[in-house]
């Protein structure tokens, strides 16, 4: 299915947040979350259902003032 | 006397940013020639394949300092409680350095949203830093809403314009003598955040004035000099300022040779 990751199109397989991330190679990054502009925690990324058309914001830590 | 910021000791009273240095090398020799005990981060997209964050991230476990996430960026409310949010799970700390940015030319902060999401925050137990005015009434609904920390800009972010209201500073740390107060923002000059410090200051936060030094390294450890000295000066209860000149020679005693 296709859905948004970071404003870029693209396709997976997974069904879940968890999943998505191992697909999209986030595996074992230091990230946070947001589904559909909403923050899912670490621990509840396997629950998180993803659906055609989502919306996925991955976070990592970055320089600022 | 040390630094306690929601109860934690801090020996410098520099804060620092860690954003546009040339090289994470450079960052890093600058963090410890400044002896800064606390270092702002953000939170950006990541690409699955280049993990400059990851990298980044690495770096500050070298460098072994506190570390104070930022909103910065963030426009609206549920943007900067998001954000403190991913904050929190990624730095493992609820230090949160709120911005709610309200205008795009001067970057000056949305005090109402400032307000809003730091009682949202203080709520959920974060420890919040805001990125204000010096507005007292913005100030006292700040400490209202949880807020032990407040952090009022000097000038406009990254525009090394110094105190452009000494004045409103000075009421500020009068109104709030309990309150630890820090200068986050346009800060340009050593001597300018060695002034902050001698109107009673508690620290200073900066970024772009030791970045974009042309050596960041020394700029960095001259920052830190200032900050000491002026917070020393404090201490010390510096003269006050009069109209007319008073003899520093004792007259008493001096022979009259006309």
């Amino acid at each position: 299915m296709k859905i948004q990751c970071n404003d870029i199109d693209v396709q997976i397989v997974a069904t879940c947040l968890h999943g998505a991330l191992q697909e999209l190679g986030y595996g074992g990054a230091t990230v946070a979350t947001a589904l559909n502009g909403e923050f899912v925690p670490k621990s509840m990324r396997a629950e998180a259902e993803v659906r055609e058309g989502d919306r996925i914001d991955i976070l990592a830590p970055m320089q600022g003032g | 006397m040390s630094l306690q910021l929601y109860g934690i000791e801090l020996e410098s009273r520099l804060l620092l940013g860690t954003s546009q240095y040339p090289s994470p090398a450079v960052l890093l020799d600058t963090i410890r020639e400044s002896r800064t005990d606390v270092v702002t981060v953000s939170l950006r997209r990541e690409s699955g394949t280049n993990r400059n964050g990851q990298a980044f991230w690495s770096l500050l476990r070298e460098a072994n300092v506190r570390v104070l996430p930022n909103t910065a960026g963030c426009y609206s409310v549920k943007e900067a409680v998001t954000t403190a949010h991913m904050a929190r799970e990624i730095f493992d700390t609820p230090w949160i350095k709120l911005e709610v940015i309200g205008e795009n030319d001067t970057l000056g902060p949305d005090v109402i949203g400032l307000v809003e999401a730091a009682r949202i925050l203080s709520e959920e137990g974060f420890e919040v830093f805001p990125y204000t005015t010096d507005d007292l009434v913005v100030a006292a609904k700040l400490v209202d809403a949880g807020c032990r920390v407040l952090m009022p800009l000097a000038s406009p972010i990254g525009s090394a314009q110094g105190l452009n209201n000494p004045r409103a500073l000075g009421r500020m740390r009068g109104h709030f003598p309990d309150i630890p107060l820090i200068i986050d923002a346009g800060i340009g000059l050593p001597s300018q955040a060695a002034a902050a410090m001698e109107m009673g200051y508690d620290a200073v936060l900066l970024n772009t004035a030791v970045a974009k030094a042309g050596n960041p390294i020394s700029m960095g450890r001259a920052f830190a000099l200032a900050i000491e000295a002026g917070h020393l000066a404090y201490e010390a209860q510096p003269l006050l300022a009069r109209d007319m000149a008073s003899p520093s020679t004792p007259v008493l005693g001096k022979a009259w040779l006309d």
